[in-house]
């Protein structure tokens, strides 16, 4: 909870900032608090001891946060994306210098969201959490607004995210009426002790409709492309990794927290979502000429990937942390790549990175590692996350999915190595310039700690027992 | 005075909430005026605080109308939002009509 506190009243400190003109110091003293956060969140952490026990995840203000091994672990990684993501605003923001507080300020605030939804203990909170965290994205995506491609990747995800919302506050509602309350704790109960009125699934269902729209999957996933093309590339790197892997984890929170016990038809409707996304996302990825565009259906098919976690909810947070881990941090090694090479060639397409591995090495290593570790190839963490999950996965006897999961990480390599084979097959066109330092030390921090989680992955499946 | 709740009964309360929400749905889908697109989302918002309010008084529980505070919050903060995206959309292409925004596809 002090977490919490803290980045929201860092978040007000940039803004005041502003007003005192003290943009220079704007960014690095947003970063050396979220440091200090960081560094906070895991004392408290230790203090508590790896094993939570039932006193020391009890709830906080009347039970609105609860703190416990998932959310501490998540609000780590949440934290530490952020730092990626803000170290690399000035630079892309560097014409609009007036904004910089903004911008920053935005994320911190958007990051309150993304911590909200995966300490909530009370569905009131969940709702704030995932309302924060959509506002400040809505803004982000139109953050450039004499562009109209930003104009309207902005308003495609206003529409698409609010639409979303009234279905998921149509479910929340659904939920309290069949149980009497908000609380999630008194909802498992009440679901436990006895029958509860039909309304109860019909609302479970329209979370997870709301939901699966959030993080982007098939059926739900048509805005996913348009907003990710559109919106300016660093918004689409905060989307493609923080947001998605917020959503993502705060449903899997909220089943397991509702109902451990689903109904067999709802493993159907999730099996269904997760081999749509991962067939669709995977399929439609092979014939796209934009990079960011390829990036978006590449997520869409991860959350495919990452849905296949509801099969046994109690023991998969573990792997659906890794999981994220890994895609999140191989999201920003690709996306402070993309940043680059976007800025000196005033384009995304697969054409713009050719010629990469010459002009470039280092650059073009970083995104070959990142691509790699996206398609699960060995030594990268991309690969564990999904060698865990598939195992994982197989212990509950669910052998079909595993089949068509594996299938789909085959097709996967073929558009990964489209854009590697860009990088060293073909000549550049056109000179290059220097790479800005902030978006290679960023590039090199995610990709090592994304090798490291690769070489000692206990260390990170062990943060959750 | 009795209840009035349970002379109507909570199911016609539900059936109301989501037939305006279905109102609110629709509108969203069919009309291609930004403007009424908008207000159809606040119609499927304001379906479900009816809802909440009704299981409010149906669980005497007050949770559910303090969760309406929290949920109108979130409508003007989002509608904000919303229509400062339209006023830079206006400004680009000198109108509002949702067809007008279909360059990115692929």
């Amino acid at each position: 909870m002090n977490t919490l506190i803290a980045i929201a009243g860092l978040g007000i400190i940039c803004l005041i900032a502003e007003i005192f003109n003290l943009r220079k110091v704007i960014v690095p003293i947003t970063i050396i608090g979220l440091l200090a956060v960081l560094g906070l969140h895991y004392t408290d952490y230790s203090v508590l001891g790896l094993e939570t026990t039932a006193e020391q995840t009890k709830g906080l203000y009347n039970s609105m946060m609860v703190n416990n091994g998932y959310s501490k672990a998540f609000t780590s990684l949440f934290i530490l994306l952020t730092i990626f993501l803000i170290a690399l605003t000035p630079h892309f923001q560097r014409e609009h210098k007036s904004k910089l507080s903004d911008f920053v300020a935005i994320k911190l605030f958007l990051l309150t969201g993304a911590i909200a939804m995966v300490s909530f203990g009370n569905l009131a909170m969940f709702f704030l959490g995932i309302e924060v965290l959509s506002i400040a994205l809505y803004v982000l995506a139109a953050s450039n607004p004499k562009d109209t491609n930003s104009n309207e990747a902005g308003m495609k995800y206003f529409l698409m995210g609010a639409f979303a919302s009234g279905i998921l506050l149509f479910g929340i509602t659904l939920v309290y009426g069949a149980t009497g309350s908000f609380n999630c704790d008194a909802i498992y109960t009440a679901v436990r002790g006895g029958e509860v009125p039909s309304w109860f699934f019909i609302g479970i269902v329209m979370l997870s409709i709301g939901l699966l729209f959030k993080i982007a999957a098939a059926p739900f996933h048509f805005w996913a492309p348009d907003v990710y093309q559109g919106s300016p590339a660093l918004s689409t790197a905060t989307m493609s990794t923080l947001a998605k892997v917020a959503a993502m984890a705060a449903f899997f929170k909220l089943m397991h927290d509702l109902n451990y016990k689903v109904p067999g038809t709802y493993t159907t409707i999730i099996m269904t979502a997760a081999i749509l996304s991962m067939t669709i996302g995977n399929i439609m990825a092979l014939k796209q000429d934009s990079v960011k565009r390829m990036l978006a259906f590449s997520g869409i098919s991860h959350a495919g990937f990452m849905l296949m976690v509801f099969f046994n909810p109690p023991a998969m947070s573990g792997v659906l942390f890794y999981y994220a881990a890994a895609y999140a941090l191989a999201g920003i090694a690709a996306f402070a790549v993309l940043l680059y090479v976007a800025e000196d060639k005033k384009g995304e397409s697969i054409y713009n990175f050719n010629g990469l591995g010459k002009t470039n090495p280092m650059m073009a290593a970083i995104l070959t590692c990142a691509l790699l570790s996206m398609a699960g190839i060995p030594i990268f963490s991309g690969f564990f996350a999904k060698f865990f999950l598939f195992t994982e996965v197989l212990k509950t006897g669910q052998v079909a999915i595993v089949i068509v999961a594996v299938i789909n990480s085959i097709i996967s390599v073929g558009y990964y190595f489209k854009l590697i084979l860009a990088m060293y097959n073909k000549e550049a066109t056109t000179e290059t310039s220097k790479v800005p330092a902030m978006y290679s030390i960023v590039a090199i921090i995610a990709i090592l700690l994304n090798i490291a989680m690769g070489l000692y992955p206990d260390f990170v499946l062990g943060l959750l027992k | 005075m009795e209840n009035i709740l349970e002379q109507i009964g909570i199911d016609n309360y539900i059936y109301l909430s989501t037939l305006l929400f279905c109102v609110g749905a629709f509108g969203v889908l069919y009309r291609r005026n930004a403007i009424v697109m908008f207000m159809s989302i606040e119609i499927m918002l304001n379906a479900v605080n009816l809802l909440l309010v009704a299981f409010s008084t149906y669980h005497q529980d007050a949770a559910g109308q303090v969760f309406v505070f929290f949920s109108m919050a979130v409508a003007a903060a989002e509608v904000a939002v919303g229509l400062a995206i339209l006023v830079a959309v206006y400004r680009n292409i000198k109108n509002i009509d949702i067809d007008n925004l279909k360059k990115l596809k692929g």
